[in-house]
C-alpha cells in the first residue's frame, strides 16, 4: 500500500497554483511559457493519481496524449516567441500589446 | 484516510522528498530572475514529478517524462533562450496594471483554499472503477498502456500523429525568414557600400 492519493492530489493542486500565479505575475514570455508547463505537469499528476485510485488505465492513456499535445504546443509556442523576438528587441508581455484596439 | 497506517515508511520518504523537490522547483521557476535559472528549476520539477510517477506505478510515463519533458522540451527552451540572447533579465520595473501582481497572488491563494474547502466537504475520487481497463493485475504497465492506446484510443492516437506533423510544419513556417526579398536588398546595399568605400 503506497501513499494515499489525497496527498498526491494536494501536491498537484499546490503545483498548479504555483504555475497559475507565475503565469500571471511574470512578464518574460519564456518564463510564462514554463509556468504553463508547470500547470500541465500538475494536471498529469492528478490524472495518474486518479488512474491509481480508480484502478483505471484510461488515466495513464490520457497523460500520454497530454504529453504529445504539450510537446506540439511547446514547438509552436517557441516558434511564435522566436518570430516575435525577430521583430522587436525587448519582448516582455507588456511590449506585446499590438493587438490592443 | 489521510494517514493510512498500512503505508510503508519508504514510500512516505520517497513521496515527501519528491514533493519537496517538485514544489521547490516550481517556486524556483516562478521566482528566478534569470530565464536560464528558471529552465533549470523546471528540470528539477519535471524530475520530481517523474519520481512521483514511479511511486504511482506509471513506469512507462516515467520514462516518457524524463526523455520528452526533461530531455527534449527543456533543451528546446534552453536553445531558444541562448538563441535569442535573453540572458540579461529584462523584466520591466514599471507595472502597467499596478494591482495585477497582488491580485494574482490573492486569486491563487483563494483558488487553492477553495480546492481544499471543496475537498473537505466531499470525497477525493468517485466514479466507476476500471471503466477503460484494469491498471493492476497480471502483465506489465507498458503492456496495458499499449493495449489501451492501440484499441480503445486508436483514433486519438492516429490524430496525434497528424497533430505532430502540423506542429513541425507550423514551426518551420513561423521561424522562416519572413522577407527573403528584404534580406537580399539589405545584402545588396551592403555590397554597394563596400564597393563605394
Amino acid at each position: 500500500m503506497s501513499v494515499p492519493g489525497a496527498w498526491y492530489l494536494s501536491v498537484a493542486a499546490v503545483l498548479f497554483t504555483i504555475g497559475a500565479v507565475g503565469l500571471l505575475v511574470r512578464r518574460n514570455v519564456l518564463i510564462m511559457f514554463m509556468c504553463v508547463e508547470l500547470m500541465l505537469n500538475a494536471v498529469n499528476l492528478t490524472f495518474i493519481t486518479f488512474a491509481r485510485m480508480l484502478d483505471d488505465v484510461g488515466g495513464q492513456s490520457i497523460v500520454f496524449f497530454v504529453m504529445v499535445v504539450a510537446a506540439a504546443e511547446v514547438v509552436v509556442g517557441l516558434g511564435i516567441i522566436v518570430a516575435i523576438y525577430r521583430r522587436r528587441v525587448g519582448a516582455t508581455a507588456d511590449d506585446l500589446h499590438i493587438l490592443k484596439g | 484516510m489521510l494517514l493510512a497506517a498500512a503505508t510503508k515508511p519508504a514510500d512516505w520518504t520517497v513521496f515527501v522528498i519528491a514533493s519537496v523537490i517538485v514544489l521547490a522547483g516550481g517556486l524556483g521557476v516562478v521566482s528566478a530572475r534569470h530565464p536560464v535559472h528558471s529552465a533549470l528549476f523546471l528540470v528539477q520539477t519535471l524530475f520530481g514529478v517523474a519520481v512521483l510517477f514511479v511511486e504511482e506505478a506509471a513506469q512507462f510515463l516515467f520514462a516518457v517524462q524524463v526523455i520528452v519533458y526533461a530531455g527534449a522540451i527543456v533543451v528546446l527552451f534552453l536553445f531558444v533562450i541562448m538563441l535569442l540572447g535573453v540572458g540579461r533579465p529584462r523584466e520591466r520595473i514599471v507595472d502597467v496594471l499596478k494591482a495585477q501582481r497582488p491580485v494574482a497572488l490573492l486569486i491563487g491563494v483563494l483558488g487553492l483554499a477553495e480546492f481544499f474547502g471543496l475537498i473537505n466537504a466531499s470525497v477525493w475520487a468517485t466514479g466507476t472503477k476500471s471503466s477503460a481497463g484494469q491498471l493492476t493485475g497480471p502483465g506489465s504497465n507498458v503492456e496495458k498502456l499499449g493495449r489501451s492506446l492501440f484499441s480503445t484510443y486508436l483514433l486519438a492516437f492516429e490524430v496525434t500523429s497528424a497533430l505532430l506533423v502540423i506542429a513541425v510544419v507550423a514551426s518551420v513556417v513561423l521561424v522562416r525568414r519572413p522577407h527573403a526579398a528584404a534580406d537580399d536588398e539589405a545584402r545588396e546595399a551592403d555590397a554597394e557600400l563596400e564597393r563605394a568605400g
